[in-house]
């Protein structure tokens, strides 16, 4: 790949999706990319490349997007943001909220659906304590194979032993052959909407809790800025905020607090001014991605 | 350093289980059947034992069984590594004690998930 080519094809990341690629992504370019480019009938990146610059190509823009934005999710990532959503989140909205009995949840980036399954999970565990309480989970995603698979809730064997305690596969998944699916009780609890984080998502509603895991990361500033900006109008002053663990608001914006032994958990800051925007030491996608799991580039979820 | 028992009847299975255990900074020790595994018991009783159901001389189920009856034989965390891969038998190791349950084939990241599920790293 030349670094026209390359280059082209980040600026092109970068406007569809908000994806940065650092100076060196080539190789995950060339493997998330090539086969998309054999599907096309072409037999190379420049070839791919070539047929991108044609504006009639969408399509084919729309897979290059899903294929580098792709990412592996598993249940119960990281666990800290389950224990506080079920410890001090869930608590402290049953009692604000008792008057209305309702709580809404939006994963921004719910990829193949084990982040707000996770999130239902959750709920149901809680039993008695949330009867006669309304729940919406909202999970949204900018690709619609992922939605799909999603909203199937099926999952293979290696991916119901990432994170999931087996415990809870018994009690919510049945299984045909090598692979699971999540009971019709929990699906039915979250709804799925294609939406890219860059475009409007007003029309969303009002949430109480935000899970937007390891997606800012791959933004660059200024476009974090904005979506945190976008995404602190659709809460209340006391809503939620969940980051991924290489992710922060500090040095973002304003319209967030911390909250002291609660890492990547925020609160709306009441009626503070949003999005100051000042250079931070914030964890880039270069510097993040020693930190995942596995060598992957796109939406983190779950 | 914690201490893993790995019992299975493949040498090839205690091989690869005792690489990927022994990054994780176990100290490890092996047993080819469940009566191999609970003489180790007797001797030393491990902080985790990664343990398959089908084996010559006594099976994963029995050996878990005599386990809890031993003297400190409830605190080991145990996780079955096998290919009985059907609700039935995930569920008849859960009541008979068992802690955790992997389905073979396993790979490094579900050992290290299913390890920090019951609290050994």
């Amino acid at each position: 790949m030349t670094p026209a080519e390359y280059d082209f094809l980040r600026q092109f990341l970068k406007v569809r999706s908000g994806l940065v690629l650092s100076n060196e992504k080539q190789y995950l370019i060339e493997s998330r990319l090539l086969p998309v480019a054999r599907k096309a009938g072409v037999p190379s990146i420049a070839g791919l490349v070539a047929k991108l610059r044609d504006p009639r190509e969408s399509l084919l823009a729309d897979a290059v997007v899903e294929a580098m934005t792709t990412n592996e999710s598993f249940f119960f990532r990281d666990k800290t943001p389950f224990e506080h959503l079920t410890q001090m989140m869930l608590p402290e909205l049953l009692q604000k909220r008792a008057a209305q009995r309702k709580i809404r949840i939006w994963c921004a980036a719910a990829s193949t659906g084990q982040e707000p399954y996770s999130i239902a999970m959750c709920l149901k565990e809680m039993g008695s304590k949330i009867a006669g309480w309304r729940f919406e989970i909202v999970g949204t995603d900018l690709s619609n194979d992922v939605l799909d698979r999603a909203r199937s809730g099926v999952y293979t064997q290696f991916e119901v032993q990432r994170g999931l305690p087996i415990q809870m596969l018994l009690k919510y998944f049945t299984q045909n052959g090598d692979s699971w699916q999540i009971s019709s009780e929990i699906r039915q609890m979250v709804q799925y909407r294609k939406m890219n984080l860059l475009d409007t998502f007003a029309g969303l509603g009002q949430f109480d809790i935000v899970f937007c895991r390891n997606v800012l990361i791959y933004f660059d500033q200024p476009t974090k800025v904005d979506v945190l900006s976008r995404v602190s109008k659709l809460l209340p002053d006391d809503g939620y905020l969940v980051l991924g663990a290489a992710e922060t608001v500090v040095g973002l914006t304003d319209a967030f607090r911390t909250l002291p032994d609660r890492r990547g958990l925020y609160m709306t800051n009441g009626s503070a001014p949003a999005a100051a925007a000042r250079p931070a030491a914030v964890a880039t996608a270069a510097a993040a991605a020693p930190g995942q799991r596995f060598a992957v580039i796109g939406r983190g979820s779950a | 350093m914690k201490h893993c028992l790995v019992v299975d009847d493949s040498s090839v299975i205690r091989k690869v289980a005792r690489r990927i255990l022994e990054d994780m900074s176990f100290t490890i020790s092996e047993a080819e059947d469940g009566q191999q595994a609970l003489r180790v018991c007797q001797d030393s009783m491990p902080d985790a034992i990664l343990l398959d159901w089908n084996m010559p001389v006594m099976d994963g189920l029995e050996f878990l069984g005599k386990l809890r009856l031993l003297e400190g034989g409830r605190e080991p965390k145990v996780v079955f590594c096998t290919t009985e891969n059907d609700v039935g038998h995930i569920a008849r190791a859960i009541r008979a004690g068992a802690n955790e349950y992997i389905m073979k084939p396993f790979d490094r990241e579900i050992v290290e998930a299913k390890f920090h599920e019951v609290g050994l790293i």
